[in-house]
């Protein structure tokens, strides 16, 4: 089953390696992942929609939290949360179906981004599963060519952020000894 | 404070900081200006025959102290030979920083030559990895190495450093504090649970504590034995938790698992409360998960969050240093045991004794002896007798680290040192090298069988440098034992491959690099064979030669449940599919 995970990471690198470690090493194939900056330039929000076995995303989740460079891995599969994706559709059309290429990006409130005599290239957000009715109408006008950027979601619950504090004794040496 | 230096002493100035007083390391190209400045640092750099050795060297090390272990290589082949010590040290939860050399940052990308994407390569090796980039970053990640090794449920990081940043000068200001915000470490656990779970535990009929590597790693053996006295419950201890409560101790019963004793995995079969400490529920611990433990309720403490519920739902989950939740629980146990205990529970408690003593007398995991050869369980025995409890018994992987695991006591924790998750052969006689470093005062015993043993003899090299007086005991049953066990078992005996034909002469290799060797055959030489290695003031080399087709038992056959043992040879044994 599709599950979609969010991660405050750390923007380092590395970073995307080990997330993507996480699910690789265990046979999982990733359907999309999405990374950019937060509004604090040293952290980045990740979003992955991964194919992982029901009873096993719990273990992932832990994992993924467990790893250095993650500040907080959230499970949004089921949670109350907006997802959305873009798609930019380049489609050929005949003269005569331009209008209703047209009326159709406006159904799905999309935006021309490039006209040519040749068709249109059009943009569009919103759910997975609109996009792929978009793309399904638009590929019944003739030759289209598509590049969706996966899945980016927001939480619409509060998660709270629990950091650890900076460790001021440094060095094995100032930590309590065993016995 | 600030002084000119450069990047090979700024390391070793955040080593000497962090306690280290030894590492273990073999030198090449990229790490030419790290040995340079190691030529007259006062930390002890111990030069073994292979980076592997290198690493098990390290944890051994750190299995016998606590202490985080330190192991050092070039790039390339020095680096990936590291792999397999860092899977070891990662299975097995032990705290390593393993140091590599890289190529000049320039070069790095190029296919130069001895490079290797060590960064890509230890990423699933390890807890953390670092790649250096700049000569200022240099201190606080080796600082940083240090405390992700240590803290929460320790384990390996490396640090991975260019040559030109060894080269680098650069003013070094000591590191004072470090922040991960993304590391979480979590300790205290919680009190509701902790309370919840010392009720249960108190309420139980047939209490029974699974202990594991968590009891060594935490320091935590002190708690354990008070826990267990508190609530008279039996003890096992797995593989990686021997030592945590004292083989002498009342409530001891043995190891579980695959190898473990009767009353052992019967006690977890039919136990109403399983009290689960630092363990991850293994496979070679529970067999067939759907029948481990199928009648109790499970109180699990563990420092990391993700071992709770991977295996075994827990019905009391604590996430903390099981030294401190222990230290919490007994406190509270020590409250409820004020009041009398329920006449009816008493009754059932020592119904459950009685249950558990009469296991370990229809089963007992008794000595085998022969007149005529030496059977591999009467050499633990005599090993035990010379230890007495108190020496480090350092063993590879396979039939003599089970018969070790089942025989020798340990009166104490990181005493017994072996490869338990990774199971890599090899492990014995570097890791024994190690231990003898980190513990000069200590009898060591590197307890291998012929097949690792010949995996790590480019090591007797190292042992003999340093004069380090490290008994060999080796168990030659001329066959890689354990696979010869499931071939005869499971493979209609069809021995393939595991036939080690042309053993050295033990008593001309030990020779060869000036110290005492001996090889045995005879039961009757054994007891006087042994002593007269523990004598030795040096290093010493005894090839025991055991009767070859002795199998280990108990056994649970791969995918059985754990109550399910074969107890002796003659039983058949049904075919996995």
């Amino acid at each position: 089953m599709l599950q979609i995970i969010s991660l405050l990471v750390e923007n380092k690198p590395g970073a995307l390696m080990r997330i993507t470690g996480l699910l690789s090493q265990r046979g999982y194939n990733i359907e999309s992942l999405t990374v950019a900056r937060t509004l604090d330039p040293v952290l980045s929000r990740m979003t992955i929609v991964v194919d992982v076995d029901a009873t096993l995303r719990q273990q992932v989740i832990k994992q993924m939290n467990k790893l250095v460079n993650v500040l907080q891995a959230v499970d949004l599969t089921e949670s109350p949360a907006v997802r959305r994706e873009m798609v930019l559709v380049r489609v050929r059309t005949a003269q005569e179906t331009r209008t209703a290429v047209l009326k159709e990006a406006e159904i799905f409130s999309a935006r021309v981004v490039d006209s040519s005599t040749e068709g249109f290239a059009l943009e569009a957000t919103g759910d997975p599963e609109k996009l792929d009715e978009f793309i399904d109408v638009m590929r019944s006008y003739g030759e289209i060519e598509t590049t969706r950027s996966g899945v980016v979601a927001v939480s619409l619950e509060t998660k709270k952020l629990k950091l650890q504090p900076p460790v001021q004794q440094v060095g094995q040496a100032s930590w309590p000894v065993p016995s | 404070m600030s002084t000119l230096t450069n990047g090979a002493k700024m390391l070793l100035e955040c080593l000497a900081r962090e306690g280290v007083d030894c590492f273990f390391g073999y030198p090449g190209g990229v790490t030419l200006p790290l040995y340079d400045a190691i030529y007259d640092h006062h930390i002890r750099h111990v030069l073994v025959r292979h980076e592997e050795n290198a690493c098990f060297a390290a944890e051994g090390y750190a299995r016998a102290t606590g202490k985080v272990g330190v192991c050092c290589a070039t790039s390339g082949p020095g680096a990936t030979n590291l792999v397999t010590g860092l899977v070891d040290a990662m299975m097995d939860s032990i705290p390593i920083v393993a140091i590599t050399g890289q190529v000049t940052s320039k070069l790095i990308g190029s296919d130069a030559f001895q490079e290797a994407d060590t960064f890509g390569i230890t990423r699933s090796c390890t807890k953390h990895n670092y790649m250096v980039k700049k000569l200022e970053d240099l201190p606080q990640v080796v600082h940083e190495a240090f405390y992700i090794a240590a803290s929460g449920r320790p384990g390996p990081v490396l640090v991975d450093i260019p040559k030109d940043v060894f080269q680098a000068q650069g003013h070094y200001t000591p590191v004072t504090s470090i922040h991960l915000p993304g590391y979480k470490v979590f300790t205290e656990g919680h009190t509701g649970q902790i309370r919840r779970a010392a009720q249960l535990m108190w309420e139980a009929e047939r209490p029974f504590i699974y202990a594991g590597g968590g009891i060594i790693a935490a320091n935590a053996s002190g708690e354990l034995r008070e826990l267990a006295e508190l609530l008279d419950a039996p003890v096992v201890t797995t593989l990686m938790g021997l030592g945590g409560l004292p083989s002498n101790h009342p409530n001891f019963v043995s190891m579980p698992g695959m190898h473990g004793s009767y009353a052992a995995n019967m006690g977890m079969t039919h136990c109403d409360v399983l009290i689960a400490l630092g363990v991850r529920f293994d496979d070679r611990v529970t067999g067939r998960l759907a029948a481990f433990a199928p009648h109790a309720k499970v109180v699990h403490v563990d420092i990391d969050p993700a071992e709770i519920g991977k295996n075994r739902a827990a019905d009391v989950p604590i996430v903390g240093d099981v030294k401190r939740v222990l230290g919490r629980m007994n406190q509270i146990l020590t409250e409820f045991s004020a009041s009398p205990v329920p006449a009816g529970r008493a009754t059932a408690r020592q119904a459950w004794w009685s249950q558990i003593r009469s296991w370990k007398d229809e089963h007992p995991l008794a000595p085998v002896t022969s007149d005529s050869e030496i059977k591999p369980q009467h050499l633990m025995m005599e090993i035990d007798r010379l230890s007495a409890g108190e020496a480090i018994v350092c063993s590879d992987v396979g039939q003599h680290q089970m018969w070790a695991a089942q025989l020798i006591r340990f009166n104490g924790p990181r005493l017994w040192i072996n490869s338990g998750g990774l199971g890599a052969m090899g492990f014995g006689l570097p890791s024994a090298i190690g231990a003898q470093f980190a513990r000069p005062d200590k009898l060591v015993f590197a307890l291998v069988g012929d097949g690792g043993f010949q995996m790590s003899i480019p090591e007797l090299s190292t042992i003999a440098s340093h004069g380090l007086p490290i008994k060999i005991v080796i168990m030659n049953n001329g066959y890689l034992g354990m696979v010869r066990q499931w071939q005869e078992l499971f493979y209609n005996n069809r021995l393939s491959s595991v036939e080690l034909d042309c053993f050295p002469d033990a008593e001309k290799l030990a020779a060869a690099y000036g110290f005492k060797g001996r090889t045995i055959d005879k039961p009757w030489e054994l007891a006087s064979a042994l002593e007269e290695a523990v004598r030795e003031p040096g290093p010493y080399l005894l090839n025991v030669k055991v009767s070859p087709y002795e199998n280990v038992y108990p056994m649970v056959p791969a995918g059985g449940a754990i109550n399910e043992m074969v107890l002796a040879p003659p039983q058949p044994v049904a075919v996995p599919k």
